[in-house]
């Protein structure tokens, strides 16, 4: 053969051949390119939660429950954000009750009862396209219907609509994925043995697709939650002058989380920029919380099946 | 009638009419052709009136008589003009190459396809002579009765006790559930496989358990039918052989027709053969169908020779 050569016994000559010689330049470059993509997205995000949370750290650490608990003040000592939280846990209240429903609901009709037809496709093209839409085109919207053309006025109720159709479509295409995800055969299965489509809907569809509509809605809150543009639009009152009682900021006066951030940021005294920090401490925590929610729901509904 | 069921079948009040009313039932709108004067060398092209109605039984044990049925996707017709009949308490195998229409035609057995968008049907199905896509027919309904064993074994992700327990729940069964589901486990023959774990999963069986899983989940809601669309393809050879055993208990009950690339297992565990093959068109049409052994031992077309001994498809 000529291949072996005298002085190699066949493993040896075997060995050294699996044993190549090459150094695979290409791959260890793209692979490092890509370590250094994940090292930046995480450097920055951490450089960032470092930053804001050595500002926020005097207001943080001197008089934590009474930053929560406190009222919004022009005074920075003793200013606090319980309006933003009961606010924006209101405005949560809207979101949940109003685009859950709607939003699965249209989704279910889609993906389980809707043909295949060019309207169902164009349809579902125009939700993917509102998802993109910016969430400051839907506070014009809900300045325009909720506030002025249905006579709403700037109330915490127009807020939470305005709200709710932004997070709408999110919530339309994830529960969308998520049921498009239940594999044909289980629809197929359950027809099979004489189910009526509410039935397979109800029985299977649904419970399997349930984890992913879970996380899916859930992150869609958690996106709602920090959304500011809108709400400046329909009138979350950024100043001293909001409600402090919950009943009275459904019909008065009301702002949220992010709206304090906003205002608290444009403020020219220096106290406020620990303030504003401590903010959004509390907003990020709020948003790890939800976002924790919904990957604890989907674990467990994952392990039922 | 079996023990726990819920609801009489339509086989079981059809020899109930039988009897009280002989004559009734056996109408004359089925057909009876006789076959004496066919001439083996005789080339009749396949397709044709004659070569597609090739079986023939008593009317009153037809169970499925398709007339003229094709299938179409859209603009593709995946199946044309096709017309057999199906006896019953017997096994249909549907034989033929891959992409022949032979799912779709079975899939059309029990309305299955309505699911898929853009499928439709010309001619008819008629099932013990009611055409299931008349109007007012409720696919429900129809697959209540002609129940279905899928390619890839499909158990839902619950336990294996509501796999079999959901069909007759939603038909509303009021009797022992715990009997019922024994009794279907048991007649799927998976019964002393699971009967100490009815709780778990039903996807944590067996490739060939969950086959049988899937099996007894059909029988569980008592039809008359069962549809088996190529149901040991997925299964190893000791699986596959256990699902035959079962088909030749079932047969006693059920009428079964069954689609399988094996031919083997048409061989082995089928009555009659309907083999199926595609035209340039790509649209499947039937060649014949005869009893099992005649079409493996002296098929009437060259086609169906070609294809049992393996020289094409």
């Amino acid at each position: 053969m000529g291949i072996r050569s005298q002085a190699l016994r066949p493993s040896e000559l075997v060995e050294q051949r699996l044993r190549g010689g090459r150094t695979d330049w290409p791959g260890r470059l793209v692979a490092g390119a890509l370590l250094l993509a994940l090292l930046i997205s995480l450097g920055i995000l951490l450089v960032l939660l470092a930053d804001i949370l050595l500002r926020a750290w005097p207001v943080l650490s001197s008089r934590p429950l009474d930053f929560l608990t406190s009222p919004l003040s022009a005074r920075p000592a003793t200013a606090g954000i319980v309006q933003g939280i009961v606010g924006s846990i209101l405005l949560m209240a809207f979101v949940i009750g109003l685009s859950l429903p709607v939003g699965i609901g249209a989704a279910i009709y889609l993906e389980e009862y809707a043909h295949d037809t060019p309207m169902t496709r164009l349809i579902r093209t125009n939700i993917r396209n509102l998802a993109g839409v910016p969430a400051i085109v839907y506070g014009l919207l809900g300045l325009a219907v909720f506030v002025t053309t249905l006579g709403m006025g700037k109330i915490l109720i127009a807020g939470g609509l305005t709200l709710a159709v932004v997070v709408l479509p999110i919530v339309v295409i994830t529960a969308s994925e998520a049921l498009r995800a239940v594999p044909n055969s289980i629809r197929e299965a359950a027809l099979g043995v004489g189910a009526t489509r509410w039935e397979m809907v109800r029985s299977h569809v649904l419970p399997y697709a349930a984890p992913g509509i879970f996380t899916g809605t859930i992150l869609s809150l958690a996106r709602a939650f920090g959304e500011t543009a809108p709400l400046l639009m329909v009138g979350a009152i950024a100043g001293t002058f909001s409600a402090t009682d919950p009943a009275d900021m459904l019909t008065g006066s009301y702002t949220a989380l992010p709206t304090v951030v906003f205002d608290w940021s444009g403020k020219p005294q220096d106290e406020f920029r620990a303030l504003t920090a401590a903010a959004i401490v509390v907003l990020l925590v709020v948003i790890l919380l939800v976002n924790a929610t919904a990957i604890t729901l989907r674990n467990r509904y994952d392990r039922r099946w | 009638m079996t023990e726990g069921g819920n609801r009489v079948s339509i086989e079981a009040e059809l020899e109930t009419a039988r009897r009280e009313e002989p004559g009734r039932l056996a109408g004359p709108t089925i057909r009876v052709m006789t076959r004496q004067t066919e001439d083996q060398s005789e080339a009749i092209a396949p397709g044709s009136e004659e070569g597609s109605v090739a079986v023939d039984f008593p009317p009153e044990e037809v169970v499925f008589d398709l007339q003229s049925l094709s299938c179409y996707y859209g603009d593709f017709r995946a199946v044309k003009e096709i017309s057999l009949r199906v006896p019953r308490n017997q096994i249909t195998a549907i034989i033929g190459p891959s992409g022949c229409g032979k799912s779709t035609l079975l899939r059309s057995f029990n309305r299955m396809n309505d699911l898929v968008d853009g499928a439709r049907i010309d001619g008819r199905v008629l099932y013990h002579g009611v055409d299931l896509y008349a109007d007012g027919v409720d696919p429900v309904e129809v697959r209540r009765r002609i129940g279905m064993v899928f390619q890839k074994p499909n158990p839902f992700p619950k336990s294996i006790y509501d796999n079999v327990a959901f069909g007759p729940r939603v038909a509303g069964f009021r009797g022992n559930m715990d009997e019922l589901v024994e009794q279907s486990l048991r007649r799927a023959a998976i019964w002393d496989e699971v009967k100490d774990k009815l709780r778990s999963p039903g996807t944590d069986l067996s490739g060939g358990q969950q086959q049988r899983l899937c099996i007894a989940r059909a029988i569980a809601v008592e039809p008359d039918v069962i549809l088996m669309d190529e149901p040991c393809s997925a299964l190893d050879p000791i699986a596959t052989l256990r699902i035959e055993e079962l088909m030749h208990q079932l047969k006693e009950n059920y009428t079964i027709v069954i689609v399988t690339h094996n031919m083997q297992q048409a061989a082995r565990a089928s009555d009659l053969t309907a083999f199926l093959t595609m035209g340039p068109d790509r649209a499947g049409y039937l060649v014949e169908m005869a009893a099992t052994d005649q079409i493996f031992t002296r098929p009437r077309y060259r086609l169906t020779e070609d294809y049992i001994t393996g020289r094409f498809g």
